[in-house]
Order: C-alpha cells, then structure tokens, then sequence
C-alpha cells in the first residue's frame, strides 16, 4: 500500500540512428538521439519533456508510444513493456503531434474522428456523441460537417486534439502540441488539456515540448532534456527553486554585438545567452550573486556598448536550460522558443 | 475469451469499415473522376477497337478489349491505392496512427481493399457500359453466375496481392512510386488486358499467372466468348478458378506474415515514422 503507481517508466533508454554520410557514399554515421534516459511518470501526472529541437523529445515518444524500437534500455507504459508486448501497450495509449496532416481532405470532420474511432472499437451512437462533446471544447463544432481540406492548421490541429482525447486513453502522449498555432487557439488546447488532466486523476499525459512558457504553465513536473540525455527533472517551482541563490538579469545593448568572449571572463558570470532582437543585443545573465553585476556593467561599457535596459528577473525555465546547458532554449530552438502564449 | 473474442471481431469488422468509408464516399464528392477513370481508359480502348476492326478482326475481340479496358481500373487501383498507400499514409501521418490503434493491420488492409473494389467497380463499369454502347460490343455469358464467382475470386486473390504488396512497401519510401511505375504497364502487356494471354506463349502465361488478373480475364473471356475462345484459351475455366482460389489464399496468408515482419523490421530500422525519404 501506498506504494507509487508509475504510468510511464524509462531506465537508461537508448536510440542510436545509422545516418548515411552526405560526404562517403554507402557509409553510415550513428546519430545518438537517446542517450540512457531514465524518467518515471506517476499516474495522474501532466508531465513534461522540455528540451530544444532534434533533443530527443519525439524519439522518446515514438518508443514510449510504440512507433519506434530502443536500441537499449527499457521501456514500461501502463505497466507494459514496450518491445515485449507493443499490442497491449497500444490499448492503453493515444498520441497527438504538432502539425499533424492526418485524416484524409475529403472527410468532415466528424467523419474523420469516427473514422479513427472505428479503429478502437468504439460503437458509432457512442462516438458520435463523443465527437460532438469534444468538438464543442475545443471550440470546433461549427465545423463539424466542414471537409478537412479547408480547415486552417490551427482548426486541424484542435481536430487532431478531440481525435487524441476521443478514446480517453489512459497515457496520452502530446509531441509539440501546439507548434506553430496562433496565440487563441494554443491557450484553448492548453487550457482544454490541463483540465481534462484535471478532471481525470487517473490518467497521465506526456506532452513534450520547446516553449518553456507552455511547460511552467502546465506541467506537474518537468524533464529537461538535451542532446538525448535527461538533463533534471522536477517540479517547474522547484527546478527555479535551484537558482534562487544566483542573481539572474537581462540586459540590452545597443547593436548588433558579440559581447561572448569579453563575459566569459569577467567573475562571477555563471551562464550567459545574448540574441539580436530589433537591431539590439539582449543578454540573458546567470550571475553567481548581485555583487558580479557591476563588473559586468564595467566590461560593457569598456567595450564602447550602451546600456539600454537592465531588469533584474525572477528565474525562469529557460534560466534553469541556460544554466544546465550554457544555451538558451531559444537559441538552440532557433526562434522556435517564444511561446504562443 | 468469448468476450475477447467477440470484441476483438467487431473491432476488426468496425475498422475495416471504418477504413473502407473514405473511399466510399470519396468517389461521390470528387466527381472529376469520370474524366479521368472512365473517358481516358475509354480512349486506350477505342485504339486497340480500331485496330482490331482494321484488320477485320471477329467483333468479339471489341469484348475482349472493353472487358480488359475495364479490368485495368482494378490494377491500376491495386499499384496506386494498396500497394503504395501505407507509403503515402506515412507522409500524411495516418500510418503512425493505424500503427498505435490496437486493431488488426490485416482490417486496415482489408478496409482499404473494399473501399478500393466500391470504388473501382464503379470505374469498371463505367467503362464496360461505355465501351458496349460506344462499341456495340456482343455479350453471351454462358453462365452469369460462374462469370460473377470468376470475377470475385479474380478480386479476391487481386487484393490479396495488393495487401502483400502494401507489406513492402511499408519499408519503402521515394522507391515506392518507380516500382509502382515499374509494374504498371509491363503487366497490361503479359496479363493480356487487349488480347487473350495464350497469344504470348504458354510458359509467357503461366509465369503472368502470378498477377491474378491473368487468370482471372482469360476465364471470364471464356465464359462469355466460348467459341472464340477455343482457340485461344489458356487453360480450362475449372483450372484457372482452382489456381486463383489458391493464389487468393497464400497471397492473404503471405500478407499477413509479411505485415507483422515488416512492421517489426521498420519499427527497428526508424522507418515507421521517417518521412519523405
């Protein structure tokens, strides 16, 4: 008794990927896309996987949601094996990915989440009914009767949200849900997917995602993960709770300037990401303490740089990737970090 | 177990038809097909008609030519919407979600077949009816129903390949569009779709036997032309029936062993999931 219940168990997952040599024909390289990871998701829990794009967040998906073989390690969901047993597995699962084209054009809407219902076994009265429920929450039931070929993306990604949520799985897997759709609708799926976790204490979601926005807002506890190896994994409080004796700051400059190698000497910086953003520079500033700022103001303005801005921040995830790693997420995301808030 | 079983039965027949529905209504929102399906195969024929009536052929060669014009449907439909088609549900993402839905691989296929014979019937008719008003061509079935069980043998053992040819393609990517390409028109020429097969040969026949619509046209050519068939039949209708039940079984068999190998072997190799490679 009392014992935790794991829906997801992971222990040194590995991926190895032969990739063909663009330089050497017939030979291959091995790409690592997961490298020992180790993670265990309670029942109940919206869990996290927050990493840049190509840290592994899908392969890690594809294998959990049977798509995909380890090259080592194992893989337990809904108490099963993934490699031994994938059929069973897929009784427990469902999974929707960001950018999804799945369904076929000339199908509704409704005709194309019956369709997938069929695939489950559902009876056609009780998925129909689903279907419009679901609709309704994601805000799609004026188009219910609406060929897919003319949906917008953001309207066919809410589809594939209700076609993910139709079956009320019992582990969910959410691979970037909400990539690339407009401010409105990504709030919409956010706000459905946090209630529904909400109000079904027992089932889990794994949603993986680059917007550190989307992954402190949501999540229960949070993994992040770089070039395939699981980096920390914790509450999104807590893991901020770890720079809480650091002075994180952001500053901007006026140009378009490489201040890298003059901070990396100056004491006291710990981490330190700069991007250009309207002819400017914006350097993100994990300091060791408060005192380490004034030499650092020292060496900006020695370099000829203005201060424009200066704001003393509370720590974000995106400080606690910066520190693990020593890139910001948006960096390594290349613009794909700002969040669809 | 009964349970099970019962619901594992009703999912299979659910997802067959649940996959077999886009097809279905498909033909009827699209309606450009009857161009494309029924008056450019129309043409192909009216060339061999031509031809045929040039030389001073016997009127029941225009059958043989319209009842092979109309055949083609089936394996066009066979190359470009089984064999290749788990190739273009990977580019769209449905394969991934065919692959984790816990139902048969095998009801997905079969989903995809029926749909596919609605569908493609439609076509076929379209172009017998036409080709016989257009061409005034002489039918005399000696047997209505033989020729109807000749007929859905021919789809039955058609599909079965088409499901073990949709087994390979799984691994496939880009290569899957030249093979399909590939097999395309040398099989109108061996399969005898514009003349009877035994005009290639006997052992040209028999290795073309291997793609059912060989058999399956040369029996129905027999049925319905037996006198002029007689000179040119390739093997007794009895045989042939025979040849296509048992190419129907094993290439059903054969496609549901290469399924579940080929699935194994592509979830292993990353390939499942790989598009537009």
């Amino acid at each position: 008794m009392g014992a935790r219940e794991f829906s997801i168990e992971t222990q040194d997952l590995t991926r190895v990927f032969r990739v063909k040599r663009r330089e050497a024909r017939g030979q291959t390289r091995e790409v690592v896309a997961l490298d020992r990871a180790t993670l265990a998701v309670e029942r109940g829990e919206l869990f996290g996987v927050l990493g840049p794009n190509g840290a592994g967040k899908t392969t890690l998906i594809k294998i959990l949601a049977t798509l995909l073989s380890p090259t080592a390690g194992t893989a337990r969901v809904a108490g099963v094996d993934v490699v031994e047993n994938p059929w069973e597995v897929r009784r427990h699962i469902g999974m929707v990915s960001g950018g999804e084209s799945s369904g076929y054009g000339l199908l509704t809407v409704e005709e194309n989440l019956w369709m997938f219902s069929q695939f489950y076994g559902m009876r056609s009265g009780e998925a129909k009914k689903r279907i419009r429920e679901l609709l309704e929450v994601v805000g799609l039931a004026d188009r219910a009767k609406t060929k897919i070929y003319h949906l917008s993306t953001g309207m066919r990604q809410k589809m594939n949200f209700a076609r993910g949520f139709l079956t009320d799985p019992e582990v969910l897997f959410l691979d970037e849900p909400t990539i690339g759709l407009d401010v409105q609708t990504a709030r919409t799926l956010r706000t459905f997917t946090r209630g529904w976790i909400d109000d079904h204490p027992d089932r889990t979601i794994l949603l993986t995602t680059h917007y550190m926005y989307e992954a402190d807002e949501l999540c229960d506890r949070v993994a992040i993960i770089d070039q395939g190896r699981v980096l920390a994994c914790d509450a999104p409080a807590a893991l901020k709770r770890g720079l809480q004796g650091e002075a994180v700051f952001r500053l901007t400059v006026d140009g378009d300037r490489d201040l890298g190698p003059l901070l990396g000497r100056v004491d006291g910086v710990q981490r330190f990401a700069h991007a250009a953003r309207d002819g400017h520079t914006e350097l993100d500033l994990i300091l060791a303490d408060e005192n380490a700022l004034v030499p650092v103001l020292t060496a900006i303005q020695g370099a000829g740089a203005r201060l424009l801005s200066l704001e003393k921040r509370e720590p974000t995830l995106e400080d606690v990737f910066l520190r693990l790693v020593g890139r910001s997420l948006t960096e390594v995301s290349e613009g794909g970090g700002e969040p669809p808030r | 177990m009964a349970v099970n079983l019962r619901a594992e039965t009703l999912t299979f027949l659910r997802t067959a038809w649940g996959r077999a529905y886009p097809r279905v209504v498909g033909m009827q929102r699209e309606k450009s097909w009857m161009l494309f399906d029924v008056f450019l195969p129309l043409l192909q024929v009216a060339a061999y008609v031509y031809i045929y009536r040039a030389i001073g052929a016997p009127p029941e060669f225009t059958g043989f030519v319209v009842l092979g014009g109309a055949m083609t449907a089936y394996w066009m439909n066979i190359l470009w919407s089984m064999a290749s088609q788990l190739y273009w549900e990977k580019e769209t993402g449905n394969l991934e979600l065919f692959i984790i839905a816990p139902t048969s691989r095998m009801a997905i296929l079969l989903g995809m077949a029926v749909g596919g014979i609605f569908a493609t019937t439609i076509r076929a008719l379209g172009v017998l009816l036409a080709g016989i008003l257009v061409f005034r061509v002489p039918m005399a079935p000696t047997s209505v129903p033989a020729l109807i069980g000749v007929f859905l043998l021919t789809l039955v053992a058609l599909y079965g390949m088409g499901m073990l040819m949709a087994s390979l393609f799984l691994l496939w990517g880009r290569q899957a569009w030249h093979i399909a390409n590939l097999f395309q028109e040398p099989v109108f020429l061996v399969s005898g779709f514009y003349f009877p097969v035994r005009a290639l040969g006997f052992l040209v026949a028999l290795g073309a036997s291997i793609v059912p619509i060989t058999l399956g046209l040369d029996a129905m050519r027999q049925l319905l032309y037996p006198q002029m068939m007689e000179g040119f039949r390739f093997l007794p209708v009895g045989v042939e029936l025979g040849a296509l039940a048992v190419l129907g079984v094993g290439f059903l068999f054969f496609a549901h062993r290469a399924l579940r190998f080929f699935e194994n072997l592509a979830r292993r190799e990353g390939r499942l999931t790989l598009r537009g490679q």
